[in-house]
């Protein structure tokens, strides 16, 4: 225990006589730490962001009935055809319909799921918005408006009016924030919606809607399920799609298997539905490291340097320890602790450093159109950035002067004090 | 009478930048209390033969005594401790720590050694330093102070472990006859009074008339004991 005791006074001694270069040197483990929280924290914060943006209100499993031809043609089933080379030209999408048979009671079985957060069933209405003799093309969504906004963050993207008005008023609508600047359409407004069947409903605008996307927010609309259903003229049961929330996100995969092999509907999980959102985090997480890492690399040559330098100054004083009793492991362990104790204390005046700037840039405002619910830049203050970042600055510091040290280690007092 | 230092027919070769037989079969020994001093011309091998028995360096043959135990083949660490704990040194150069303190540069080989609490290695050191007459010098960094001075904290640090030996290499090459005379009277109340043997490499006639005995070399042989 004293011998640390000795060694790191010896230390000590060493950087404090040169506080100007062991400043240098860690000002450069403190830049890389500083500038590899602050990439950190702001790129996962944009990441967690834009896939909240699109994960948020994806939902864990939806439910719909795809149109498709049938897997078998009907000459397939025959035996009289079965050895036979049998060509069917020109194959069309079977005849069905476009909800979802038994939707009702499906509904009640995914409700009573212990695996399920929510259901929120929609149908789909293909529709026309009418401005004058000008007809925009558009498509309303029937929807729960309560549960939507339990679920998928609806609320979030409401900009004026709220989900809740859209629940009280049955003749409501919430519209697209590109459809409503067309039209010039505000809160209490009224638009005429004219259905494929050409019949004309006049609704209310109870609120506008933004998603941040453009395609979307040019032609989606909101309304209440019951409404979506007159729109289209069909009944209570019509329902087209089935949006599940799940309590563990990891359900989703075999949850959608299992819908579709018992209920012979089409199922999509959200992992399938939004592969490349995972990729893009990845590849951006994987820029940021490699960025930092180059930083620390830098400061790690810089340190080594200025080791190096302090090494053949020292020559002299690592002499004398060494006749006077200090072994070469000891003289190593002084010059690496050196080496550590830079890295050490510039990486948490650099973890200071980012905090300070991450935070600055956390209230830095940040007003986008795309992004209604964002004011300020988003930053992600995730511990665990911090703890890799002192870890890296410490381990960088170490290999920086474990070649210099061993240089020490294998010093020659004989042939220093000969060459006096 | 017990030996406190021995050296067994050791040989020692330069092979850089040709072969050279530094070393010849070099045998003597030192009792305790004994004053000894070497004496040769430049290149006659007495530095390389002090750097042998200080065991800093490791590459001969023959063997090495140090208090009747052998430590020819040991590995340098154990070397370390034992040039901590039985051998002191004091240079032609001062060869302090320039950054420490004169306290600090005495305690530090107590430090590393780590038998006693900080407080009495200072203690320690303190009575060292006044042993040498400048202990008003202590908290001046080494950098700091004169030749002579530097030349006495080096004593002092090589007496603070209490060692078998203490050995010089041309400890007065660099001083005034004063200061000279000086080191030579500590050195001699130590092995007197303390019982210390010592063993110093000189140029020095004067010095070395007034050791107990002078072993002389030429060409890497010894030519005299001395006795």
């Amino acid at each position: 225990m004293s011998r640390y005791r000795v060694i790191l006074d010896i230390t000590r001694t060493h950087l404090t006589s040169r506080m100007k270069q062991s400043a240098i040197a860690a000002l450069g483990v403190t830049f890389g730490i500083g500038t590899f929280i602050v990439l950190m924290s702001f790129m996962t914060g944009l990441n967690n962001l834009l896939d909240g943006l699109i994960l948020n209100r994806t939902p864990h499993v939806r439910i719909y009935n795809e149109i498709e031809p049938s897997d078998q043609q009907p000459v397939e089933l025959s035996d009289a055809f079965a050895d036979d080379w049998n060509v069917v030209r020109s194959v069309k999408p079977k005849n069905s319909q476009e909800r979802i048979h038994d939707a009702l009671p499906l509904l009640a079985r995914l409700e009573n799921d212990e695996r399920v957060k929510g259901v929120s069933p929609q149908v789909n209405a293909p529709v026309f918005y009418l401005a004058g003799n000008i007809e925009l093309n558009g498509v309303i969504n029937g929807i729960n408006p309560l549960e939507e906004k339990r679920l998928f963050n609806f609320g979030d993207y409401v900009t004026s009016g709220s989900p809740d008005d859209l629940a009280r008023n049955r003749n409501g609508i919430l519209i697209g924030a590109g459809i409503a600047e067309k039209m010039s359409l505000g809160l209490g407004d009224r638009v005429q919606v004219s259905t494929a069947r050409g019949t004309l409903v006049p609704l209310k605008v109870v609120g506008i809607f933004q998603s941040g996307l453009a395609e979307v927010d040019n032609v989606q609309s909101y309304v209440n399920l019951s409404m979506g259903q007159q729109l289209l003229g069909e009944g209570k049961s019509y329902i087209t799609d089935i949006n599940l929330k799940l309590l563990n996100i990891e359900d989703a995969v075999p949850m959608a298997a299992e819908i579709r092999r018992k209920y012979k509907v089409s199922a999509v999980d959200i992992n399938t539905a939004n592969a490349q959102f995972e990729t893009g985090t990845s590849i951006r997480n994987l820029i940021t490291y490699a960025v930092s890492i180059t930083l620390l690399i830098v400061a790690g040559f810089g340190i080594y340097n200025i080791l190096n330098m302090l090494i053949y100054e020292k020559m002299n004083d690592i002499a004398i320890l060494k006749a006077t009793g200090f072994s070469g492991n000891d003289v190593k362990l002084i010059f690496i602790s050196q080496a550590m104790l830079i890295g050490l204390i510039g990486g948490l005046i650099g973890l200071a450093i980012g905090f300070g700037l991450s935070v600055l840039i956390d209230r830095t405002p940040f007003e986008t159109e795309a992004l209604p619910t964002i004011k300020t830049f988003p930053v992600n203050f995730n511990p665990s950035f911090y703890l890799i970042g002192i870890t890296f600055a410490v381990i960088s510091t170490f290999l920086a002067g474990y070649l210099p040290a061993r240089k020490a280690r294998k010093i020659d007092p004989v042939e220093i004090i000969r060459g006096q | 009478m017990k030996h406190i230092l021995e050296a067994r027919n050791i040989n020692k070769h330069f092979t850089e930048p040709v072969d050279f037989h530094v070393l010849k079969d070099i045998g003597f020994s030192i009792a305790a209390g004994e004053f000894v001093s070497i004496m040769g011309k430049s290149g006659c091998g007495k530095s390389t033969l002090l750097y042998i028995l200080s065991t800093m360096d490791t590459d001969y043959t023959g063997e090495l005594l140090l208090d009747e135990r052998k430590v020819t083949g040991k590995t340098h660490e154990e070397l370390a401790k034992i040039r901590n704990a039985e051998i002191g040194f004091v240079f032609q150069f001062h060869y302090l720590l320039p950054e420490f303190s004169v306290l600090d540069n005495v305690m530090l080989p107590a430090r590393k050694l780590g038998r006693k609490s900080e407080r009495q290695i200072r203690e320690d050191a303190m009575e060292k330093l006044s042993l040498l007459g400048i202990e008003e010098q202590a908290n001046k960094k080494a950098s700091m102070i004169s030749g002579g001075q530097k030349q006495r904290v080096a004593i002092a640090r090589a007496l603070i472990n209490e060692p078998l030996i203490i050995m010089g290499d041309e400890p007065t090459g660099n001083l005034d006859s004063r200061n000279s005379e000086n080191v030579f009277n500590i050195f001699k109340k130590l092995s007197h009074e303390k019982e210390l043997s010592l063993l110093v490499v000189t140029h020095d006639e004067d010095f070395a008339k007034k050791t107990d005995r002078i072993i002389r070399m030429e060409d890497g042989y010894i030519i005299s004991h001395g006795k």
